[in-house]
């Protein structure tokens, strides 16, 4: 189990209290497609992804990137157990969807530029370190149930 | 991992906006390294690494110094950064890994101060310009 300090629950609640979920989660994907273009692969139904701009427009990219975000709000309530929290989706993403692990490492870091971008200097360090820390716990979670 | 002509327009961008900032933003992005990532404290046990350490801004300037000069020989930064690739090949021998930590601490820096300039495609552009500078100064390793 990890172990959070007060401050590490203080500054992810405090963060996650201003987010707004929808928007948040819709330029994350976004992002990921549009500065990591090979995660593209995993979206071929998503219509057009020719170009930053229609990313950025897709209404199937912002609706996934909502559902992302929403779904790692759970994450959030349940710092104490966000193995259990992820285990049926991470045979999901392994079985069904066939994600490489490393690709939640890379929306991990683009989630933090995004929440630093919205921030800005509110976004300390000691901020993104519990954030950092959050989102590999994450993402460790998420790759615990490959095989 | 090639930069096109739009990434390399992008990079210069950035840096000309950030000018004299640049500084100020390697050694914000040094401190928010070592506090994301503690293991990186390793390679500075001779510095203070405390809040305001001079020893740690110095070693922003130097850092954000050789990212200008990359951005100033975009079209070859292999020649660039030659002297510097040597030292870390041969003195310094940061584990590869570390470039990657760095580079994106200074993207959370550039965000923190100017999320207007980080547009999604800006951000591709100085990710791989980035990448570029961390195989540079990796290559001669083995």
């Amino acid at each position: 189990m990890v172990h959070w300090s007060a401050e590490e629950k203080q500054l992810i609640a405090s963060v996650w209290g201003k987010v707004n979920v929808e928007e948040c989660g819709a330029e994350a994907l976004a992002r990921l497609l549009i500065v990591y273009p090979w995660t593209q692969r995993f979206f071929s139904n998503f219509g057009n992804l020719s170009s930053p701009t229609a990313i950025i427009g897709n209404p199937k990219v912002r609706a996934h990137g909502k559902k992302v975000l929403t779904s790692f709000g759970e994450a959030v309530k349940n710092l104490d157990n966000i193995k259990g929290t992820y285990s049926k989706l991470s045979e999901l993403h392994c079985d069904k969807l066939h994600v490489d692990p490393e690709n939640f490492r890379l929306l991990g870091d683009i989630l933090v530029i995004v929440l630093a971008s919205h921030f800005g200097r509110d976004f300390t360090p000691a901020c993104q370190f519990a954030w950092q820390k959050l989102v590999g716990v994450v993402a460790h979670a998420l790759a615990r149930k490959y095989h | 991992m090639v930069l096109s002509a739009n990434d390399k327009s992008n990079v210069k961008t950035v840096f000309a906006k950030i000018g004299g900032h640049a500084e100020e933003y390697g050694g914000e992005a040094l401190d928010r390294m070592f506090h994301a990532y503690p293991q990186t404290k390793t390679y500075f046990p001779h510095f203070d690494l405390g809040k305001g350490s001079a020893q740690v801004k110095g070693h922003g300037k130097k850092v954000a110094a050789a990212l200008v000069e990359a951005a100033n020989h975009i079209d070859d930064i292999a020649g660039a950064l030659s002297k510097l690739s040597d030292l870390h090949a041969q003195k310094l021998r940061v584990d590869p890994v570390n470039f990657k930590l760095l580079g994106h601490c200074f993207l959370v820096v550039v965000a923190c101060h100017n999320p207007a300039l980080l547009t999604p495609e800006v951000h591709a552009s100085l990710d791989k310009f980035l990448c570029a500078v961390g195989t540079v100064l990796t290559a001669k390793y083995r």
